[in-house]
Parts: structure tokens; C-alpha cells; sequence
């Protein structure tokens, strides 16, 4: 039992990671129905920069610092790289944004080098007794602060005016333009907002290991979540994310114990069938709304 | 009509093969440039070029389904890695270290590691023809990382993560091609080799893009809803696209590592489909030489980049300094992609109509 408890709290700290990057990833198709798969640059990005700066400004000022210049870095891609293609096939864009991702993610990589840069976190492998089971703090900490997270923006976009301006906008483009919103600053939002996320989500993964520069394979984990959700929904990426994380503790766990055939470290690709059998049952997702198709 | 060959009075002559005569020359003057470069260059570009003829016929896979058919696939690695595996097992001594049935005929292995491919193309494309989009990218990119670990895992298949196994045996009637022969260097029979394959498959992919099934394809990329109004039959043609694609994907897998002779299951990642997408894109989607100029631009380049530092001296030839090569080829790979996409879409291929355009109507070119 404390072994099922324990994997599960690993999975749901893990999954709400990937809830923080798929919600990047569904503000962003939201409001410009592209797949941006710059994200793991951003994540990789924001714990590098963590890294640097939480020695001088102490881990929690670093996080916020690099959480803001990530989002502004988001921004000035958007604005420079993004906004000539508005217009373009969906699947151009998003491949320009595999582009970004391997621009920045060199350069990013140059200021690792070949070590493990520490992001220097309070709670490091550190673990507490959490109804009887020991637990790793930083699991509890990564699933506290995505709650919280989660819900401020929720409550942004229910009732601030500029989400509601990012609501218009994903449901309908040009009617919220002739209401006399401004699109572009809309797309300009979403791709800071989802930034922001990232490099959050890039402090909590690299809380414990470190920084490396293999750290952006995580990333991807939160394609299968976005999926799994549905494109559209932020609730779905939000569960998609911690239904991936922990189908891929519980594997890692006790797939050795009864499917031995599938190969040790399965628990690792897990998300990936997983995706897959849902794809089948329901294309659009668990949340996603089917599209309606008119000539 | 004659002395005016460009007036068609009939589709069949607009969609002909080498319809016009500047066509006839040019790629007559290509064959013929190619049968004898081997006889005048250096061997390591032999090899290199002859890696760019298969590339190409991989190029030439994915251009079917993403550029033709407008199924967007991530996947093209998955495809590459079970043409590349089938070959080299089926033609792997059969007392190795890893699994080997011992034939080594080329058409044998060539064949059949395209058809498993296709067969997988097959069986994934129920999935491909239920979703659309960018739903499709992921699923398709899902399909690389759950290969990668069947792969990684399947260490008597294909020899573990970093060792690796060897390539399939390339022997033509008995003569084993990656040995000298009385005639010839190993690696101008191989660049030879290559350059027959790609003529074949490039001629039957044109020959496949010009006919009804082409048409098909072009209609439901550009409209699917609309193409299936007007009486294709959807599941029918995806399905055919993804099992043709494989099947191309296959055959290039399998020759893809003779050159080099080993290969190891960590070649098989998310980069190797990006850099085939890349080739599609620069080259140029949905055209033939395009996807040709695309993967030999894309192997020839980190060859083009080694030479930079001669050039360019803040760049560094070795893997210490603070700018290296490796990280400018990287690097270029996405410059390249966001370059190509917003300033000329139609990639190497529109440039050359551009410049093919400049010419035909030359000194009078406004």
C-alpha cells in the first residue's frame, strides 16, 4: 500500500508538470490553433536560468525572475518569428516552431556545457511521512503549486477583461476583432503566458536531478497529455497531465512485476500507448469538442 | 503543332513525363553528370552523395504522405528503423550475435523491408484516418518514441543502445558490392547503386503523382471534405498514401546504413523525422526533385558547415570552443526551416522555377 501511495504521489508531482506544459500548449492552440513545439526550449531555458540566478537571488526570486523573462523571450519569438506566418497552414507554423525550438535550445545547451547545473531548490530528494507513506517533498510542493496556479488561471480567464478577450478570441477569431479586440496582443499573451508556464514547469523538473541537457525530452511528455484532454480544453490538459504522470509512475512500478515482456524503463513511453488506445476510442480526446465541418 | 512544344491541346501531354525539351536536357544532363562524378571525385564524397540518393528516396516517401496526400507525419523515423531492421536481419550471417536468416540477395531484402514497412504504414493508418491535422503530428510522433523503445529493448534484434549491428549486405548476383571489385572501388559501386534505386523510385513516385491516385491525394490534401464529395474514397487513398509512403520509408531504411556499414538503435529518434520534414520543406512539398534537392541539400550540409571554420574563424572545427560547429549545424537546421518557410514556401524547387522562369523569357524577363 505504501508503495502504491508513494508511486502515486510521484506520478501526480510528475503529472502536474506535465499539466503546466500542456496548458501552455492548449493557450496557445487556443488562441491560434498552432501546436507550439518551442515549448521544451522554453522549459529547458527557464531552469537554465534558474540555475544562474538562484545563487544571487535566492531560489523563489529566481523562479519568478526567469518565469517573467521566459514569458517576454516567448513574446519576442511570437512577435518576430510567428506573426509574418498569421494566415499560414497550421502545420507550417507549427513546424517553424520545431525551428525556434532547436535555435533556442542550442544555445541554451551552450550555457550548460557538458555538467549538471544545479537549480539549487530548498527540498532537494528530501522526503515526509504523508499518511503513512515517505514521500519526496518536492512531489507534494510540484502538486501544490500547480493547484494553485491552476486555479489563478482559471479565475483569470472567468474574470479578468483581458481573458476575457483570450476567451473571444478562441472562439471566434474575427468576431472578436470587429468587437474591437486586439487579436495580435491576444496571440502575444498566450505565447508569454505559455512561456511563463514552461519555465515553471522546468524548475520543478529540474528540482532534485538538475539541470542537463536531455531535460527538454520531458517536455514532450505533455503531447500525449494534450491530447489525451482534447486540443481545446484546459481542464482536459490538466487532467491529461496528471493521468500521464501517473500511468508512467504506476508503470514504472509494477510493470516489472506483471508484464516483464514490454521491456524495463516501459513506463517511460506508457504515455505514448496510452494516447494511442484513447485516439482510437475518441479522436478529439477526452475533453475535446468535435469539430463540425462545413464545405 | 510543331515548333510550338509548349501549346498542350490535351491533359495528357500537360501532366506527360518530361513534357517538354529543356526538361529532356536538363535531366538527361543530370544522368549523365552523375554517371561520371564517381570517376572524378574523392571516394568519402562518393559516399557521402550516394547517403543523399537514399535519403532521397526517403524524402521522396514523406513527400507522398505529407506533401502530396497533406497527412502530416512525424513518424518517418519508425518507418526508416523497420525497412532498416528487416533488411539487416534478413540478410545478417545467420550464427551472429544477433538475429540473421543469412539472405543476402539486394532485391530480396530491398523488397521485402519495404513491404513490412508498408505493412506497418498499414496497420497505423487506421488512426491516421480517423484523426486530422496536428492530432495526427502527435500521434505520429508518439509512434517514434514507443519504436525507439521497442528498439532500444530488442537487443537481439538489434544489438542494444550504443552497440549496435551491421547493415545489410549489399551483394548484386552474387557480387558483393561493398567490397572493390577487379573494376571498381566499393564506394562508386555503392554511389552507382544508389543512384539506379533513386532513378527508379523517383520515376515510378512521379509516374504515381501524375496519375488518378495523385489527383486523389492533391484533393484531399487540399480540401477533404470536398475530395470525398466529389466520390474519393477517404480511408481508401490515406490508407494508400501512408502504405506507400512506408513503403519508400522502408527501402531507404534499408540502404540507408550500407554505406556506412553499422548502425545502432539510437539512430532512430524524433531528429532523424525532423531532419526528413526539414528535407520535404526545403526541398520543397508536394514535388519530386524538390524532395531530391531537399535531401541531398540536407546531407550535404554538416559537410558544407565543417568547412565554415577556414572561413569564418570564430567558429570553432572542434567540440570545445564556445561556438561550434556541431552547434551552427544544429543550429542551421532550424534557421534553415523558418527561412525556407516564410520567404519561400515552395523551398529549392520554387527557386529553381523562379530561376528557370528568369531564363525562358531572358533578355526579356519583366
Amino acid at each position: 500500500m505504501d508503495e502504491f501511495l508513494q508511486s502515486l504521489i510521484r506520478g501526480l508531482g510528475t503529472g502536474s508538470i506535465y499539466s503546466l506544459l500542456a496548458l501552455g500548449f492548449v493557450i496557445i492552440y487556443k488562441s491560434t490553433q498552432v501546436i507550439s513545439f518551442a515549448q521544451p526550449a522554453f522549459m529547458l531555458a527557464g531552469a537554465v536560468l534558474v540555475s544562474y540566478l538562484s545563487p544571487a537571488v535566492s531560489f523563489l526570486g529566481a523562479v519568478l525572475v526567469a518565469a517573467v523573462v521566459i514569458a517576454v523571450l516567448a513574446l519576442g519569438v511570437e512577435r518576430t518569428v510567428l506573426r509574418p506566418m498569421v494566415g499560414k497552414p497550421v502545420f507550417v507554423v507549427a513546424i517553424i516552431t520545431i525551428g525556434v525550438d532547436v535555435v533556442v535550445r542550442v544555445v541554451t545547451n551552450a550555457f550548460i556545457g557538458l555538467d549538471v547545473r544545479q537549480v539549487g531548490d530548498p527540498w532537494g530528494l528530501n522526503t515526509v511521512s504523508f499518511l503513512g507513506a515517505e514521500v519526496q517533498q518536492r512531489y507534494l510542493v510540484m502538486i501544490a503549486t500547480t493547484a494553485v496556479v491552476t486555479a489563478l488561471l482559471f479565475l483569470f480567464f472567468r474574470y479578468s477583461r483581458i481573458g476575457l478577450a483570450m476567451r473571444a478570441v478562441a472562439y471566434d477569431q474575427e468576431v472578436a476583432l470587429a468587437q474591437g479586440i486586439s487579436v495580435g496582443s491576444v496571440f502575444a499573451l498566450s505565447w508569454a503566458l505559455a512561456g511563463g508556464l514552461a519555465a515553471l514547469a522546468g524548475v520543478f523538473v529540474a528540482t532534485g536531478a538538475g539541470v542537463d541537457q536531455q531535460l527538454w525530452i520531458v517536455a514532450l511528455k505533455a503531447l500525449p497529455a494534450i491530447i489525451l484532454g482534447g486540443l481545446e480544453s484546459l481542464g482536459g490538459a490538466v487532467v491529461g497531465g496528471l493521468a500521464v504522470g501517473v500511468v508512467e509512475s504506476l508503470f514504472g512500478t509494477y510493470q516489472g512485476d506483471f508484464a516483464p515482456w514490454l521491456g524495463p524503463n516501459f513506463g517511460l513511453v506508457a504515455p505514448y500507448a496510452l494516447m494511442l488506445l484513447v485516439l482510437l476510442v475518441r479522436p478529439y480526446g477526452l475533453f475535446g469538442k468535435r469539430e463540425v465541418e462545413r464545405l | 503543332m510543331k515548333g510550338r512544344p509548349e501549346l498542350y491541346t490535351s491533359y495528357g501531354q500537360d501532366m506527360g513525363f518530361l513534357n517538354t525539351r529543356p526538361k529532356r536536357a536538363w535531366s538527361g544532363g543530370l544522368v549523365v553528370l552523375a554517371l561520371v562524378l564517381p570517376f572524378m571525385i574523392t571516394d568519402d564524397l562518393l559516399q557521402l552523395l550516394a547517403t543523399g540518393f537514399v535519403a532521397a528516396i526517403g524524402a521522396i516517401g514523406l513527400n507522398i504522405v505529407t506533401g502530396y496526400a497533406g497527412q502530416v507525419s512525424l513518424g518517418h523515423a519508425f518507418f526508416l528503423a523497420i525497412g532498416a531492421y528487416t533488411a539487416a536481419a534478413l540478410s545478417g550471417p545467420e550464427d551472429g550475435r544477433v538475429i540473421g536468416f543469412g539472405i543476402t540477395s539486394l532485391p530480396v531484402w530491398l523488397l521485402a523491408s519495404g513491404l513490412v514497412a508498408a505493412l506497418f504504414g498499414v496497420l497505423v493508418a487506421p488512426v491516421a484516418v480517423r484523426l486530422r491535422g496536428l492530432y495526427l503530428a502527435i500521434v505520429t510522433l508518439g509512434l517514434v518514441f514507443l519504436g525507439e523503445h521497442v528498439f532500444r529493448e530488442w537487443t537481439s534484434l538489434t544489438g542494444g543502445p550504443g552497440v549496435g549491428r551491421p547493415a545489410a549486405v549489399p551483394e548484386l548476383f552474387g557480387v558483393r558490392l561493398d567490397q572493390d571489385s577487379a573494376l571498381f572501388t566499393a564506394a562508386q559501386q555503392l554511389y552507382l547503386l544508389m543512384f539506379v534505386l533513386l532513378v527508379i523510385f523517383g520515376v515510378l513516385a512521379r509516374n504515381l503523382v501524375r496519375s488518378r491516385v495523385g489527383r486523389a491525394f492533391a484533393a484531399v490534401r487540399d480540401r477533404d471534405l470536398a475530395a470525398s464529395v466529389i466520390g474519393v474514397d477517404l480511408t481508401r487513398y490515406k490508407v494508400l498514401a501512408f502504405a506507400v509512403s512506408s513503403f519508400y520509408a522502408g527501402v531507404a531504411g534499408a540502404l540507408l546504413f550500407v554505406v556506412n556499414g553499422f548502425f545502432d538503435p539510437g539512430s532512430f529518434s524524433l531528429l532523424l523525422s525532423v531532419q526528413y520534414i526539414a528535407m520535404v520543406l526545403i526541398g520543397g512539398a508536394g514535388t519530386i526533385s524538390g524532395a531530391i534537392m531537399g535531401a541531398l541539400f540536407i546531407t550535404l550540409l554538416p559537410r558544407i558547415t565543417r568547412e565554415l571554420p577556414t572561413v569564418l574563424p570564430f567558429i570553432s572545427g572542434d567540440a570545445t570552443g564556445a561556438f561550434t560547429v556541431f552547434q551552427l549545424e544544429a543550429v542551421l537546421y532550424g534557421v534553415l526551416i523558418i527561412v525556407f518557410l516564410i520567404v519561400e514556401p515552395r523551398g529549392l524547387f520554387g527557386i529553381w522555377v523562379r530561376v528557370r522562369n528568369y531564363w525562358r523569357t531572358w533578355p526579356f524577363s519583366y
